[in-house]
């Protein structure tokens, strides 16, 4: 029997997508059909269907994930992306190793959404839950059209299967793999959920500040996602490429960066439109400028129009059906924001000084840096299009405009979270910035002088900048603390809102600081190395003691034995490798790392040059895990956001009012 | 004028500013930091800005590379069946770099039509070669097999 199951498991896995796509057809139709003409049961159907769609694919993905556990090379998809030597968790994690099955984890993904807000959307308004999950199945028969049309992972090879597979790509075979795509695809299609409710605001009408608090959990929750996968697969490129770099501006990590950005701007418009009813067309906007990008990464990095790492073998098929898709998506919710946004416009006022033109400024600086990066991104490809020649954009373009105006966004981030909404004194500012500010000014300018024997001023700046956001967080906190009886009283009293956004703010704190300290103080030295021979940088030594040849489980590698010395005292050893993996014959460098808080060891073999020496990468990186520390944080508050307990007393309060709502429709 | 009209105005000067600034910026970030695409026979050809950083992309020439005693450096050919440029370097090779194989070289074009390359780039894995060096040799051979269908007597 089990037998049995192991040769069909593709074919169940192929009709449960079938399936899903019938359901997901049937999600976008009945539900939009029952809020149109009031029918409770086909608007109630949306929640069976959303289930039943996530049911099925679950499956379809577990038919995947156990026809690469049990080695059925006879799966094209099984066959050229893994290999029976592999151990079982790369068998598993190879399932997204290559182009059809990450689009399978992205419907896996956007199945498990659907399936959340059909559980945790109960208490909306019917008519809302149903449009919110009938745009959710519109993506999803989107998605699935394509990975059964174009992609599909359960293809098989007969009637000659292959002995072994061809492996999978030795670059992904890693830990960073394995967690970097999922994550990175649920902050993507968490974005999703935020569009589905605008498209359904905009569909009723009805904005207002129940529908704000409704979407803002999903989208903090998506760009928590989407900013640790961001970090991930930068951690993962730092460790695995073996170059020592950690952002690249490859296109296809700006791709993840643009939603990442727009996502950021939405959080904060959101803010404003939940508490006091403004920016309501540019929050819509946002939300579908965000999924938008989301649906764009996607195109740009699977349509194999990009050089990356993360283009697969392509063809060119796919990237048109994937463009005609976007182009639905986009065309069809701008054309549907421009007749309805009218309807949902706010009319509050604020005053110039005040929280809601901080967070304009938020929004207004987030919305240029993506562009520019948009721009810089999609400008080869452009002129590529219209024959204008061949050209890249390289690093230097992204720095010269991301740089500034991310240092004047994060000067102005201190402001925010101590202004009031409508209307701030500027008094105020200066009474409880001004320490600060001068704190964080005398951090910045002496931290130069005390770290390293040349004075350099741009690392004053980011010492500066961080330290200004850290400080003017922990002002806000004690001023916010000043009537209550003890700290620590006062400290239970503040919402967990409120140190989610500590929290967030000081990991951009961190992150800058891993940024420009990182980028300034490296010591990178690309050497030739004898055995015996030493290189030194700055405190530490580095001895090569020997060379030795190993056998892995897949793979051959050569190891050099390095002697780490600090101030001629014995530190560590290192062991970098190089690897050749036998079933594709790839070349992979393993680096080895000392890592610590305020700085990382990093030592990379690079090629062999005779018998007795290599080339090797030997840097001094400091605090480069503060880059991803601080993207932890910044998920980490999203989780804190997302478990406040207002969230929860509204659904508590709303029960009522949605009954009223409900009835209310059916009366109609 | 009236106070909501003055805030308008400022919101609105605000974001004029600021864009302006942002489009500023980067029209002269987009002009300084273009890098062209040549194939090496337009290198050989003249065709080329001398010190401007470029990108180049050919096939490594097999028996080419030349590799110092005593340090990093490293000089090859590439080529694209048609004429050979020679380009030096200083610095570590990508793992996929080998003689026969496609690369992408950013770097200068000196006087004397050589490239002094500051990153060379590989094939990432056995199945991918970068876009331009597959445009490049488009009508040598398969996307995937570029510099096999080459004949390196040019």
């Amino acid at each position: 029997m089990a037998l049995d199951f192991v040769q069909l498991a593709p074919e169940m896995g192929q009709f449960a997508l079938i399936l899903s796509l019938c359901l997901s057809a049937a999600l976008f139709v009945l539900p939009l059909v029952g809020a149109h003409y009031g029918s409770n049961v086909l608007m109630q159907s949306g929640r069976s269907l959303a289930t039943g769609f996530f049911i099925f694919v679950t499956f379809a993905f577990c038919c995947l994930v156990y026809s690469f556990l049990h080695d059925d090379f006879s799966v094209k998809y099984v066959a050229s992306n893994s290999n029976s030597l592999l151990p079982y968790y790369y068998k598993i994690s190879a399932v997204w190793g290559g182009h059809e099955g990450s689009l399978l984890l992205w419907i896996f993904m956007l199945a498990g959404w659907t399936f959340a807000v059909a559980i945790f959307s109960r208490s909306l308004p019917l008519d809302m839950q149903a449009r919110v999950l009938a745009v959710m199945g519109f993506v999803a028969v989107g998605f699935l059209s394509f990975i059964l049309f174009t992609s599909n992972p359960f293809d098989r090879i007969l009637p000659i299967p292959p002995q072994d597979g061809g492996d999978l790509n030795p670059l992904l075979q890693d830990i960073g793999l394995i967690i970097h795509p999922p994550v990175l695809y649920m902050g993507y299609v968490g974005f999703s959920v935020v569009f589905a409710f605008a498209i359904a605001a905009l569909l009723t009408g009805r904005l207002d500040s129940a529908w704000a608090r409704w979407s803002r959990p999903w989208a903090i929750m998506a760009w928590g996602f989407l900013s640790v996968g961001i970090a991930l697969g930068s951690w993962w490129a730092y460790y695995e490429l073996g170059w020592g770099g950690w952002w690249f501006w490859d296109p296809v990590e700006n791709a993840s960066f643009l939603p990442w950005l727009v996502g950021t701007a939405l959080i904060h418009s959101l803010a404003v439109t939940e508490k006091r009813s403004l920016f309501k067309s540019w929050t819509l906007l946002l939300a579908i400028f965000t999924f938008s990008l989301s649906l764009l990464g996607t195109f740009l990095v699977r349509s194999g129009v990009l050089t990356s790492v993360h283009a697969f073998a392509n063809d060119p098929e796919r990237g048109v059906f994937i463009l005609a898709f976007f182009l639905l998506v986009v065309g069809g919710s701008l054309t549907l924001f421009a007749l309805r946004a009218p309807v949902v416009k706010g009319s509050a006022g604020f005053n110039l000084l005040s929280r809601e033109t901080f967070l304009l400024g938020n929004n207004i600086l987030l919305t240029i840096i993506m562009i520019m990066v948009l721009i810089g991104t999609l400008y080869p490809l452009v002129a590529d299009a219209l024959s204008l020649g061949k050209i890249s954009v390289g690093p230097p373009y992204f720095n010269l405009f991301f740089l500034p105006l991310m240092g004047l966004l994060c000067l102005l981030m201190a402001f925010g979270p101590l202004s009031n909404w409508k209307r701030t004194s500027g008094m105020q500012f200066v009474k409880l910035l001004w320490k600060p500010w001068a704190i964080s000014l005398a951090i910045g300018l002496i931290f130069p002088l005390v770290y390293r024997d040349k004075y350099e001023i741009l690392a004053a700046l980011t010492v500066f900048i961080a330290s200004w956001i850290a400080t003017a967080l922990l002002a806000d906190l004690f001023y916010r603390l000043r009537n209550s009886d003890s700290f620590l009283a006062g400290l239970r009293k503040l919402s967990l809102s409120y140190f989610a956004m500590l929290v967030a703010h000081a990991g951009i704190a961190a992150t800058t600081l891993g940024v420009g300290l990182t980028s300034i103080y490296t010591e990178q030295r690309d050497v030739r190395m004898e055995v015996g021979q030493k290189v030194t940088v700055v405190e530490y030594d580095f001895i090569l003691n020997k060379l030795t040849h190993i056998d892995g489980p897949n793979y051959t590698a050569e190891e050099a034995l390095i002697t780490v010395m600090k101030d001629g005292k014995f530190l560590r050893e290192m062991k970098p490798q190089k690897r050749r993996y036998l079933a594709s014959g790839s070349t992979m460098t393993e680096v080895s790392l000392d890592v610590s808080l305020m700085r990382d060891l990093y030592v990379a073999m690079g090629e062999p040059l005779t018998e007795t020496a290599w080339a090797m990468r030997v840097h001094l990186k400091p605090f480069v895990r503060w880059i991803w520390l601080g993207a932890l944080m910044m998920g980490f508050g999203a989780v804190l956001a997302v478990a406040d307990k207002r969230y929860r007393k509204a659904i508590k309060q709303e029960s009522p009012v949605v009954e009223v709502a409900v009835g209310k429709l059916v009366n109609e | 004028m009236h106070p909501l009209r003055k805030q308008r105005l400022m919101i609105v000067i605000f974001i004029v500013v600021f864009s302006s600034v942002a489009v500023g910026l980067m029209a002269y970030a987009l002009r300084e930091n273009i890098n062209l695409f040549y194939p090496p026979s337009k290198i050989a050809a003249g065709d080329v800005p001398h010190n401007t950083r470029i990108r180049a992309g050919g096939c490594v020439k097999p028996g080419s590379v030349q590799r110092a005693s005593d340090s990093l450096e490293i000089r090859f050919l590439i080529t694209d069946g048609i004429s050979d440029v020679k380009v030096n370097f200083n610095g570590i090779l990508p793992d996929l770099f080998a003689e026969g194989e496609a690369a992408v070289i950013n770097g200068i074009v000196t006087e004397s039509g050589e490239i002094n390359a500051s990153e060379v780039l590989a094939k990432h894995d056995e199945n991918y070669t970068p876009p331009e060096v597959a445009e490049a040799m488009k009508d040598k051979g398969e996307h995937q097999k570029t510099c096999e269908g080459l004949k390196y007597g040019a």
